[in-house]
């Protein structure tokens, strides 16, 4: 297997490849036709970076790319910018979410090159959930950009290499860039030639909202197909954990754009331990989408229950074996602490005597 | 004193009237007060003849290019702006962002959409088909997607379309397309000669 590590720093970018957009693991993961796996770092309400290390840690040597959320549901946490730069000093292959809602085009366009700058190599670009939903309905809601006009602009940095006025780049931002779709909410007609429209915008793959409609998800896949769009585009299923039966009511009713079929509920309400049977439920949709053709990988939102990822993907099968990269400690650590042992165990050294010895033995 | 009860499809205000705060009416971050939209969804259902008496009518107000040359475009825009306005607002709601691509919107005005996508619906549009942000409005695109069905050039919703350009705000984009139109023809008409 091909180690897709820096092996001089892994934080640093890979070695670019001929076709590929980004110097990024996860696009090689895709390019290469392996099934990939995305989750999602809870951001934390802190200044703590260890927070997100922590949060971080839960995913290692299980996934190939965690999102950073922007404002997910348009409430406050720590900067998707922020989580990036410190995911990507340890090495992790941050996908940085950009929602239109916050920013204008000036702030979208600085914050691109400096991510880009930090080590991120996957962008997201979102429309962003309008301000009611979040916990400060009174704020001001931006979308100076949406979701298609913001990937042509990231696009037109890379591939250009200038800003949306003209303005020349000295180095552009290598990054994949990735859209996200929703096949569930209407108008249903139109959501494939939406895709479409985000593939000629720039989109070079998508990660779908939670997949609980099995057929109307095959149902939508059948018509990307017949448009041909899936062998443009990694299509990624968006796919998680429900806590019970309760917790699946209060989504459909509060949540935007999640769609939850009574009889998943139904199934829920069923079973002895819930909490158990939505584990259950979500590996048996990992198993039933992985088979569609033209789906790519799962992307896993397990919105507080971070530590079922490693299970559900375990379980489900999904990786094949495959193991992907997880964060190893530094080789020079380990000779360090050697050393420290060594010191510890408190054989004396005297100065004068080693220096002697040092003398007296030349190369 | 009767009671006050928040407009319902105003999620943000309701939220605050919930606190008990001082909530006026008909209050949104988008500064929306409309109530109702039948005669936008009128609009929109009748895409088909907008679409046709905009192709005559652009047509008209190119002939015109001589007149608005002679009177000056920067003279003119104030009156058909004022004009445009009123007879936009009253057919779209329209919100003069000075750059209509109604004709590629299935006769619905993207700029309605409290997140002002001009690119297709979000992914937060209700089962029912209705908005997001605002629950009792139909959402924009999904009446758009029904207009361009109508139209015979309705399939230019799938074009990506530009951010807007917010400097051209509160002006005329009647005048301007016909400003393009006319210099269009023009340089081709050089090219020719």
């Amino acid at each position: 297997m091909i180690a897709d590590i820096n092996p001089h720093d892994p934080g640093a970018p890979l070695d670019p490849l001929p076709g590929h957009s980004s110097h990024g693991r996860l696009e090689r993961v895709l390019r290469r036709g392996e099934f990939a796996v995305t989750a999602e770092l809870n951001p934390p309400d802190s200044a703590n970076p260890q927070e997100v290390y922590e949060r971080a840690a839960i995913f290692d040597g299980w996934v190939d790319g965690i999102n950073a959320v922007d404002a997910s549901g348009a409430n406050c946490h720590m900067s998707s910018v922020g989580i990036c730069a410190l995911l990507t000093r340890m090495g992790y292959a941050p996908i940085m979410q950009i929602a239109c809602r916050d920013r204008n085009r000036i702030a979208i366009q600085g914050d691109v090159l400096g991510a880009s700058a930090m080590g991120v190599q996957n962008i997201l670009c979102l429309t962003g959930d309008g301000v009611q939903a979040g916990d400060q309905p009174g704020a001001k809601p931006v979308f100076d950009l949406d979701c298609m006009s913001l990937l042509s602009t990231v696009r037109t940095m890379r591939d250009e290499a200038k800003f949306l006025s003209g303005r020349k780049l000295t180095t552009p931002p290598h990054v994949f860039l990735g859209a996200a779709i929703n096949p569930f909410a209407p108008p249903r007609d139109f959501r494939p030639y939406r895709l479409g429209k985000k593939i000629e915008a720039g989109a070079q793959f998508v990660q779908s909202q939670y997949c609980f409609d099995v057929p109307m998800f095959r149902d939508y896949m059948s018509r990307v197909r017949d448009l041909g769009f899936h062998e443009k585009c990694f299509i990624l299923v968006g796919v998680g954990p429900l806590a019970s039966a309760k917790t699946a009511r209060w989504i459909r009713s509060n949540v935007p754009g999640i769609h939850i079929p009574d009889s998943v509920i139904a199934r829920l309400e069923g079973a002895q331990d819930q909490k158990r049977e939505g584990k259950q439920l979500c590996i048996d949709i990992i198993n039933e989408v992985k088979e569609i053709e033209g789906v790519a990988g799962i992307h896993v939102m397990a919105y507080r229950q971070e530590e079922y990822v490693a299970e559900i993907v375990h379980e489900s099968g999904v990786l094949k074996g495959r193991r992907p990269w997880k964060r190893e400690a530094n080789p020079g650590d380990s000779v360090i602490a050697e050393r420290l042992e060594e010191i510890r165990q408190g054989k004396e050294e005297n100065q004068q005597q080693l220096a002697d010895l040092a003398a007296h033995k030349p190369h | 004193m009767p009671e006050l009860k928040p407009a319902i499809g105003n999620a943000g205000a309701a939220m605050k009237a919930a606190t008990g705060a001082y909530t006026p009416s008909d209050v949104s971050p988008n500064r929306r007060v409309q109530r109702r939209y039948s005669i936008r969804l009128w609009s929109v259902r009748h895409s088909r003849l907008l679409e046709w008496f905009y192709g005559r009518f652009a047509h008209v107000f190119l002939l015109l290019h001589p007149l608005w040359k002679a009177i000056g475009y920067s003279r003119a825009e104030a009156p058909v702006t004022f004009v445009e306005k009123r007879v936009k607002g009253l057919l779209f709601d329209c919100r003069m962002c000075g750059q209509c691509i109604l004709s590629s919107t299935g006769m619905s005005c993207p700029m309605n959409c409290p997140k002002q996508l001009r690119n297709g619906p979000c992914g937060g549009v209700r089962a029912n088909g209705n908005c997001e942000v605002e629950p009792d409005m139909p959402c924009v695109w999904v009446k758009a997607w029904e207009g361009s069905r109508n139209m015979t050039k309705g399939d230019d919703i799938l074009n990506v379309q530009k951010p807007v350009n917010q400097s051209l705000r509160e002006t005329s984009s009647w005048l301007r397309v016909t400003a393009e139109a006319a210099a269009m023809t023009e340089t081709i008409k050089d090219v020719q000669a």
